[in-house]
């Protein structure tokens, strides 16, 4: 299950972040920041690639003993930063996917608000229930 | 998390209700005063808490308002003349609130608020058997539905289109909640998530920020009673009613119903069609004020609503104050831009009823003409408020005539008028003819008061004349307007020119 969320706004700069268990949110937090590093080779590395569903998930970042990290880049260079415990076997990677979609799809609802100003933190209820919800449910 | 709101409510009762809900509009007073009280006398209601400019006029009642805030209307209210349902009246009493709140300089707007507190009640009653949901702070009455409406046609003149994003920040930024909840609103409110609002979603919108407004808590999710869905289904009548602004042949057969809503419906299509053409036309500056008018208009249309029609606008406009600033500068504004009528006015002159009553023109003659009169005076333009003013007056008095002894409403208006014009400046032509026509209605209603159809066709030859009054007033005023502009164009090169001199 997704243990924490994060969503970094163009400048690597969060908009939003969460972690489940919250004693652990530092570590979580720091994740997340490492992680920005390899985002960043991989949108390097893709160039002028095509800008599909596939090219916008990045898959796994990097893993480490407890946890795997995902990442998935938008067409706007926001990333949205996934952590996974790693005794979660039964995750698949189409899994993974269909969260990150969710996730997009969430945000562009942020998006639509007229009231959002771009580069504000992500305050919307409703994208909270939504990655609430994924937290939860993948247990 | 309605229930759980309207709990908390119910224990903030008694300090809530009198010290500090000063933007507590009287809608929502009304509204559960409704619930609560559809038996009970009306008169026993308690006096509302004064209504801050800046309460929305429709205001989604607490729950735990009900008795209150409707009984102090009702005793301010001294006449029971208008005791005919009518929702937008009930409206009325929501936004004059804010006036009269006390009831006691606002003679009038009690009275009105009273009546339209009945009226209201029984408009509840219907709605409440028509739907099953417990959560009432979050069903949108009628009244409060046609101010949304209105609103929303300010804003886009197509019912069935969308508002941009944009377009509806600035909205409803006017209401002065803060961007976090206007935020979460926007979220509870869009359904669909397009980032643009259809008529339900607006409505809903907008209920929400009117309840917040009135101290309610934000619901955790969209109550069943603001879905789009629901919404659609309960209230067709207002998108038809808005068909009707547009349209005055519509108006035609809809007058021809009973003559209650013959007299509503004239005053109503009047500040529809005065609303209408305004809000479109009005610049930056008059957005705001052009706004409020339609609304209040808009709520007078309730066909089969009576007389207050016009009170009510004069009400919704006051009350007017989460889209726009402070309601009484606005009323003067709201007539300027009703300049715009005559382009409604024209297709609408077959339409017999004085159709383009501007809105200003309201039921208590008195505080109208008060405040048209001060309104008028800083806009410099006597012979406008005049006009609408007299045009109202002419409009409730039909409908006094038919609702009771019109001879004593009649006189109590003429001499508004009368003071109305002799405090404002002299407009030597429309000021005469308007005056003129003030003056032969008024004998001449009175002499008709006994029959009820003479009073309506003096009623309608009344409303003639005040359109042709309106109409030539519109023309002067547009030739006034743009004789400004010029000369606004011509200060502003003479400036462009001065500038490089001085620089270098």
């Amino acid at each position: 299950m997704a243990v924490c969320v994060a969503v970094i706004a163009k400048e690597n700069y969060p908009l939003y972040i969460r972690s489940v268990p919250t004693e652990s949110e530092l570590k979580f937090h720091y994740m997340v920041h490492t992680s920005l590093d390899v985002v960043d080779e991989k949108i390097s590395a893709m160039g002028k690639a095509l800008v599909d569903q596939r090219e916008l998930y990045l898959g796994l970042l990097y893993p480490t003993e407890d946890y795997k990290v995902y990442g998935y880049v938008t067409n706007s260079k926001v990333k949205f930063v996934m952590v996974v415990d790693s005794s979660n076997t039964a995750l698949r990677d189409n899994e993974i996917r269909s969260m990150f979609r969710k996730l997009h799809n969430s945000y562009t609802d942020v998006m639509c608000n007229p009231f959002y100003n771009p580069g504000d933190r992500i305050q919307s209820r409703a994208f909270d229930s939504m990655v609430t919800t994924m937290m939860i449910q993948v247990c | 998390m309605m229930s759980k709101s309207d709990g908390d409510i119910c224990f903030g009762n008694p300090t809530e209700l009198h010290g500090t809900k000063a933007q507590i509009p009287n809608v929502a007073t009304e509204k559960n005063t409704f619930t609560r009280l559809d038996d009970e006398d009306k008169q026993q209601e308690a006096q509302s808490p004064t209504m801050s400019p800046l309460a929305s006029p429709p205001s989604s009642p607490p729950h735990y308002q009900r008795v209150p805030l409707i009984h102090g209307y009702s005793k301010l209210r001294s006449s029971t003349e208008q005791m005919h349902p009518a929702p937008y009246e009930a409206r009325q009493p929501l936004v004059q609130s804010e006036g009269p709140s006390s009831g006691g300089p606002g003679a009038k707007a009690p009275r009105h608020q009273a009546s339209l507190i009945r009226s209201f009640s029984v408009e509840r009653e219907a709605q409440d058997s028509n739907s099953n949901y417990p959560d009432e702070p979050w069903r949108i009455t009628e009244e409060q539905r046609e101010y949304y409406v209105n609103q929303f046609r300010s804003l886009q003149p197509d019912p069935s289109s969308f508002i941009s994003g944009s377009v509806a920040k600035n909205f409803f930024t006017k209401s002065k909640l803060s961007i976090p909840e206007l935020s979460y609103i926007w979220e509870l409110s869009d359904a669909d998530c397009d980032g643009a609002l259809t008529l339900p979603e607006f409505c809903a919108a907008f209920h929400l920020i009117v309840a917040r407004k009135n101290g309610y808590p934000l619901p955790e999710s969209l109550p069943p009673t603001l879905q789009p869905d629901y919404l659609q289904a309960a209230f067709p009548k207002p998108k038809w009613e808005c068909a009707l602004f547009d349209s005055y042949s519509e108006s035609m057969p809809a007058s021809q119903q009973a003559r209650d809503s013959n007299r509503m419906e004239k005053a109503t299509i009047k500040d529809a069609a005065a609303d209408f053409p305004a809000p479109t036309q009005a610049t930056t500056g008059d957005d705001s004020q052009a706004i409020p008018k339609d609304s209040s208009s808009l709520k007078a249309r309730p066909r089969s609503r009576s007389y207050s029609s016009t009170s009510i606008e004069e009400a919704m406009k006051r009350g007017e104050d989460p889209p726009t600033p402070p309601p009484r500068p606005q009323k003067t504004h709201s007539r300027a831009s009703s300049l715009d009528l005559n382009k409604v006015f024209q297709p609408s002159v077959p339409a017999t009823k004085s159709g383009l009553l501007p809105p200003p023109p309201a039921l208590p003659p008195r505080p109208c003409a008060s405040q048209s009169e001060q309104a008028l005076d800083a806009e410099s333009h006597p012979q406008l408020s005049r006009a609408p003013s007299q045009a109202a007056e002419s409009s409730p008095t039909k409908k006094d005539t038919h609702a009771q002894p019109p001879l004593k409403p009649i006189r109590r208006k003429f001499r508004t008028e009368n003071q109305a014009t002799e405090n404002q400046e002299p407009s030597a032509t429309v000021g005469g003819p308007s005056s003129a026509a003030t003056a032969k209605a008024h004998p001449t209603v009175q002499k008709q008061s006994s029959k009820q159809k003479k009073a309506i066709q003096t009623a309608i030859r009344k409303n003639k004349e005040a359109n042709a009054v309106l109409a030539r007033l519109n023309s002067e005023l547009q030739q006034q307007l743009k004789e400004v502009h010029q000369e606004r164009i011509a200060l502003e090169n003479q400036l462009e020119q001065l500038r490089p001199v001085t620089v270098l």
